[in-house]
């Protein structure tokens, strides 16, 4: 499972107030090589909340990304893109699991 | 791709080795599940380049067809674990990339307008009341452009109805009646198979 999953998803388990981010358990994580596709990450930046993917790829052992949000103008340099295409869909968490922040509840994760 | 090659592929998964009654788990068929993804990506574009997300994917065949006609990214969602081994060696054979993840539809929240498309063949509510609606509910709140579903033919006036007056759908259509063929995978079946009627929907949510 790729980090783009970890950054949409949150716990919706009865009584949780705020699932998000969902805490990640990793066991073993791989990095995979994916097309690089620029207007895709264009599109996606605006979607994805910051800090949880610099925190989750952090938690994979990636830490290339800046702290804080970056500026759209961002989006031209394929330095930054490059990084950006790395945490969010080739770095992989192989086994592990998602979990809830509230409650603790494990979302398995399988390979692939 | 081609819908032949498309359905030539799909015939090739693995499917369910031990089914689980209680989650209805039918295998989708290859011509059902090659017309419906073709259908999706030839008639209206909603999966080429899209994020597109499998509910209750079981051994994955909707994501991995949605996969192979070049979807950006695919998500598959299921309660069932060993459905989702099999899914992941599916993907595994066709080096495709499926996100996949062990849960209830219904604990997971989607934050943002991230999926595009939501594909989906429900349990058909058959012995769990509900558990359609439950799924075509979930659907509509996570897909940002389209839904396509299977229902059975008998229940296409309350499929309409319900998405959209109680769900909000801006349109509901069924694009053909299809046969599913259920082959006798259950003890409570008595025929050795029985095709029923299912209607593929799109949604627009």
């Amino acid at each position: 499972m790729r980090l783009l999953t970890h950054n949409m998803l949150s716990s919706n388990i009865k009584g949780v107030s705020n699932g998000f981010p969902l805490r990640l358990d990793v066991e073993n994580s791989v990095s995979k090589e994916v097309e690089f596709n620029p207007d895709f990450l264009r599109n996606m930046f605006s979607k994805i909340d910051w800090k949880a993917l610099v925190d989750a790829a952090r938690s994979m052992g990636y830490a290339e990304l800046p702290e804080e949000a970056p500026d759209s103008s961002m989006l031209d340099s394929d330095e930054f893109l490059k990084k950006f295409h790395h945490a969010l869909l080739e770095l992989h968490l192989d086994e592990g699991a998602l979990i809830c922040p509230e409650t603790g509840r494990r979302f398995p994760v399988n390979k692939a | 791709m081609k819908l032949k090659q498309l359905e030539g592929y799909l015939g090739n998964l693995e499917q369910f080795c031990n089914p689980k009654v209680e989650l209805e788990q039918y295998p989708t068929g290859p011509h059902i599940a090659s017309r419906m993804l073709y259908t999706a990506e030839n008639s209206f574009g909603d999966i080429g380049g899209k994020v597109v997300a499998d509910f209750g994917c079981g051994c994955g065949t909707l994501g991995v067809a949605a996969a192979l006609l070049g979807a950006e990214y695919v998500m598959g969602i299921d309660i069932d674990s060993q459905s989702l081994e099999i899914a992941s060696l599916n993907a595994e054979d066709l080096e495709l990339d499926m996100n996949l993840i062990q849960c209830d539809i219904s604990n997971l929240a989607w934050r943002g307008n991230v999926v595009d498309t939501v594909v989906m063949n429900p349990p058909f509510g058959t012995r769990k009341k509900g558990a359609d609606m439950d799924f075509l509910f979930k659907a509509l709140k996570v897909a940002s452009e389209a839904v396509y579903s299977l229902h059975k033919t008998t229940t296409r006036a309350h499929v309409k109805r319900t998405a959209l007056q109680d769900f909000n759908a801006r349109s509901a259509e069924v694009l053909c009646e299809l046969r599913f063929d259920v082959p006798q995978l259950y003890k409570f079946h008595k025929k050795k198979e029985v095709d029923i009627a299912v209607d593929l929907w799109r949604f627009v949510p």
